[in-house]
C-alpha cells in the first residue's frame, strides 16, 4: 500500500521536474536566437562586475522585460522558470502529502517550504 | 573573443558540468566556477550566480530521471531539506561577518582527507545491523535497483546525518558551493547508505538549497542570462548523458570518479581561502 503511494509520488515528481527543464530549456532556446543574432558578435565584457540592470533583479522585472520583447529578458525569464521547478516541486509533495494524510510529512514539507519562502521574498526578488 | 565563442565555449563546459554533477551529486559548480574565472576571466560574482544556475539545472535535470527510476530517496531528501535551507538561509545570515577564507580551507581539508578514506569498504556487519527505530517512524527506508533486481535498504544514524545536512546547508550559504560534496560523504560514510542512493539523493536536494539562496543572488544581479543561457542548455545535455551512464556504472568506478573530483574541489576550496576569493 506505501509502497505503490510512494511510486505514484515520485513518478509525478519526476514529470513535474521534467516538465520545468523542458519549459525553461525551451525559453532560454527562444531567447538565444535574437540575443545572439543581436549580440554574437560583440566582445563580451565580464572581468569587471557591474551587476545586472534593475529589471532583471526581480521576477516582475523580469517577466516585464522579457514580454516587453528584450532577448535578455526572454533568457532570464527562463532562468526564472528554472529557478522555480525545484521550488514547484516542494508544493507539490506538500500537497501529495496533505492527500494522503501523512502528517508529519506534511510538517516537514512545509517547513522546507516555508523556508524557502522566507528566502526568496526577503531577497526582495519577488 | 566574441560572445557567439565565448557562449559555444562555456556551452562545452557546461556539458561537462552536468555530466559531472549527475554521476557524483555534485552541483557541478567545481567545473564552472574555475572555467569562468581561470579560463575566461569573469569575475567571481557572476561566476558563483552562474554557477548556482548550473546547480539547479544539474539537479532537477538529473533528478527527473533519477526519481523516476528509484534512485533517490523523496522522504530522505524532503527530510534532510529542513536541514540543508535552514542551514542556507543561517550560512547567508552570518556570511557578511564570518571568517569565510578560513572556513573554505578547513572545508577543503575535510574533503581531502575524507578522499583519504574513500577506499574504505562497508562491514557487512553493519548493513545487517536492525534498523534504526527513527528511520522506521520516518518511514525512511527504500530500495533502489541493482543488477538482478532492486535491493532493500535501511538508513541509520539520522540524527547525526541530519546535523552534517546542516552544516552543508550552511557551508553553501557562506561559500555558495560545495554543498553536495557534504551531502554525498554524510548518506555514504556516515550512514552507510548505497553509494548510488547517496548520490542521486545528494542531487535530488541540492535544487532546493540552491533556490534558497537563488533569491538573493538574482537581487544582487549575479545571474547574468547571456552566461546563463548556454550554461542551462550545455548542463541538461550533460545530465541526459550522465543519467544514462549511472544506470549501466560500476559503483567502484563511480566512486573513483567522486573521489578524483572532490580532491579538484578541495584543491579550489583551499587555493581561493588562501587567496581570499570568497
Amino acid at each position: 500500500m506505501a509502497e505503490s503511494a510512494d511510486e505514484r509520488r515520485s513518478r509525478s515528481v519526476g514529470s513535474l521536474l521534467r516538465a520545468g527543464v523542458m519549459l525553461a530549456a525551451a525559453v532560454v532556446a527562444a531567447g538565444a536566437i535574437p540575443y545572439l543574432v543581436a549580440h554574437g558578435l560583440d566582445r563580451p565584457d565580464y572581468s569587471v562586475f557591474r551587476g545586472e540592470p534593475k529589471i532583471l533583479r526581480s521576477a516582475t522585472g523580469i517577466v516585464r522585460d522579457a514580454l516587453s520583447g528584450d532577448s535578455r529578458g526572454i533568457l532570464q525569464l527562463g532562468i526564472l522558470i528554472l529557478i522555480a521547478t525545484p521550488v514547484a516541486r516542494v508544493v507539490l509533495l506538500l500537497a501529495d502529502f496533505v492527500r494522503d494524510r501523512d502528517g508529519l510529512y506534511v510538517v516537514v514539507t512545509a517547513v522546507v517550504l516555508g523556508v524557502l519562502a522566507y528566502s526568496l521574498l526577503g531577497s526582495g526578488f519577488l | 573573443m566574441n560572445i557567439l565563442e565565448l557562449t559555444a565555449l562555456l556551452g562545452a563546459g557546461a556539458c561537462a558540468a552536468g555530466f559531472v554533477g549527475s554521476l557524483t551529486g555534485l552541483g557541478g559548480g567545481v567545473v564552472i566556477v574555475p572555467l569562468l574565472t581561470l579560463g575566461l576571466g569573469v569575475d567571481i560574482r557572476y561566476a558563483v550566480g552562474t554557477a548556482l544556475v548550473s546547480v539547479i539545472a544539474t539537479s532537477s535535470g538529473a533528478a527527473a530521471a533519477y526519481v523516476r527510476e528509484g534512485y533517490s530517496n523523496l522522504r530522505l531528501g524532503i527530510f534532510f531539506e529542513v536541514a540543508t535551507t535552514l542551514g542556507a538561509v543561517a550560512g547567508a545570515f552570518v556570511a557578511t561577518w564570518a571568517p569565510t577564507r578560513a572556513i573554505a580551507i578547513v572545508f577543503g581539508l575535510v574533503l581531502l582527507s575524507s578522499a583519504a578514506f574513500s577506499w574504505q569498504r562497508h562491514p557487512a556487519a553493519v548493513r545487517d545491523a536492525p534498523p534504526d527505530p527513527l528511520a522506521v517512524r520516518l518511514k525512511l527506508a527504500g530500495s533502489f535497483p541493482e543488477a538482478g533486481g532492486m535491493r532493500e535498504y535501511a538508513p541509520r544514524k539520522i540524527p547525526l546525518a541530519f546535523s552534517l545536512m546542516g552544516c552543508a546547508g550552511v557551508l553553501s550559504g557562506l561559500l555558495g558551493i560545495g554543498s553536495g560534496a557534504f551531502k554525498v560523504l554524510a548518506m555514504d560514510r556516515v550512514m552507510r547508505l548505497p553509494y548510488k542512493v547517496s548520490t542521486t539523493t545528494s542531487n535530488f536536494m541540492i535544487g532546493v538549497t540552491a533556490a534558497a539562496s537563488a533569491g538573493i543572488y538574482v537581487s544582487r544581479g549575479y545571474v547574468d542570462p547571456g552566461l546563463a543561457m548556454p550554461v542551462v542548455l550545455g548542463v541538461l545535455a550533460g545530465a541526459a548523458i550522465g543519467t544514462r551512464v549511472l544506470a549501466t556504472a560500476r559503483t567502484a568506478a563511480l566512486r573513483l570518479f567522486f573521489t578524483a573530483v572532490i580532491v579538484v574541489l578541495a584543491v579550489e576550496m583551499i587555493v581561493q581561502g588562501v587567496k581570499g576569493a570568497v
